[in-house]
């Protein structure tokens, strides 16, 4: 177990998500920009671009911390592509994601962010139990 | 200025998501592995960026303005209804499969896999299908 990094990151994650509130008025949630993104592209500049800074600074961060990049290995591009259709789905319905519900919601003491956020990591947490020690695989 | 600081967020909050263990699919499978080999690293992520956001949102809210906008963009529904909970639930499968939620799988792109492509295409591919059927729920 480590927990420096995680918590310093986790600060990074929730200083960003304050100072874009502070400076431009948004939440920092990720599903409702990429969807913003795709959907609006024509007033959506922004978006781009805290997406295109994501991307940059996930890069960075292993250009300079010399921290291997996580590269899965060996498995299908049918299961990513099944997990992402059922990720973009639920977030869409469900108004956000980790870091909307999760980090934005929470901050705010929103109830709704409450109940996404409790909803999503029981369904989390049974889907991985079910596959790994029912189903048996990965 | 608000692209600027858009663009410098993102950047936060990427390597943010790097640096934590986000982007790393198996410490997230690991992290919701409860009844298993339990990883509570991620515990401390969530942790970190909630205690921020707790402490500096009223405040921040407590502005007339924010500092390069005319007013807050926050979300007006405060029900909590059915779409909410069956789409967190749902979005929980998908997550527990295969161990990217929406930031980190487009973080994870700068690792340039086709795995984490296809996954990001097929979530909006998701998007616009719950766009298109969200009346039914």
């Amino acid at each position: 177990m480590s927990y420096g990094l995680p918590l310093l990151g986790g600060v990074i994650i929730g200083l960003a998500a304050i100072l874009l509130l502070l400076g431009n008025g948004r939440i920092a949630g990720i599903g409702g920009i990429v969807w913003g993104a795709a959907s609006a592209p024509a007033g959506s500049l922004w978006r781009w671009l805290f997406l295109l800074g994501m991307i940059l600074g996930t890069y960075l961060f292993h250009q300079f911390s010399g921290q291997p990049a996580p590269v899965r290995g060996g498995d299908s591009l049918l299961l990513a592509g099944v997990a992402g259709l059922i990720v973009g789905f639920g977030v869409k319905l469900g108004n956000g994601c980790t870091s909307g519900h999760g980090v934005c919601g929470l901050g705010r003491l929103s109830l709704r962010s409450l109940v996404a956020t409790v909803s999503f990591m029981l369904s989390g947490i049974a889907t991985v139990a079910v596959v790994r020690h029912i189903l048996g695989v990965a | 200025m608000n692209n600027v600081l858009a663009a410098v967020c993102g950047l936060l909050f990427g390597v943010g998501l790097a640096m934590s263990g986000m982007t790393d699919t198996a410490k997230v499978q690991g992290f919701l592995d409860l009844f298993g080999a339990w990883v509570p690293d991620l515990a401390f992520v969530m942790g970190g960026a909630v205690l921020v956001t707790l402490a500096f949102t009223r405040p921040v809210l407590k502005r007339a303005r924010p500092l390069f906008a005319a007013q807050f963009d926050l979300p007006a529904n405060k029900q909590v209804d059915r779409k909410l909970v069956l789409g967190a639930l749902c979005f929980g499968v998908g997550w527990g499969l295969y161990g990217y939620c929406p930031g980190p799988a487009v973080a994870a792109l700068a690792y340039l896999q086709w795995h984490t492509l296809v996954f990001v295409v097929l979530m909006l591919c998701g998007m616009w299908l719950a766009d298109k059927l969200k009346d039914r729920f």
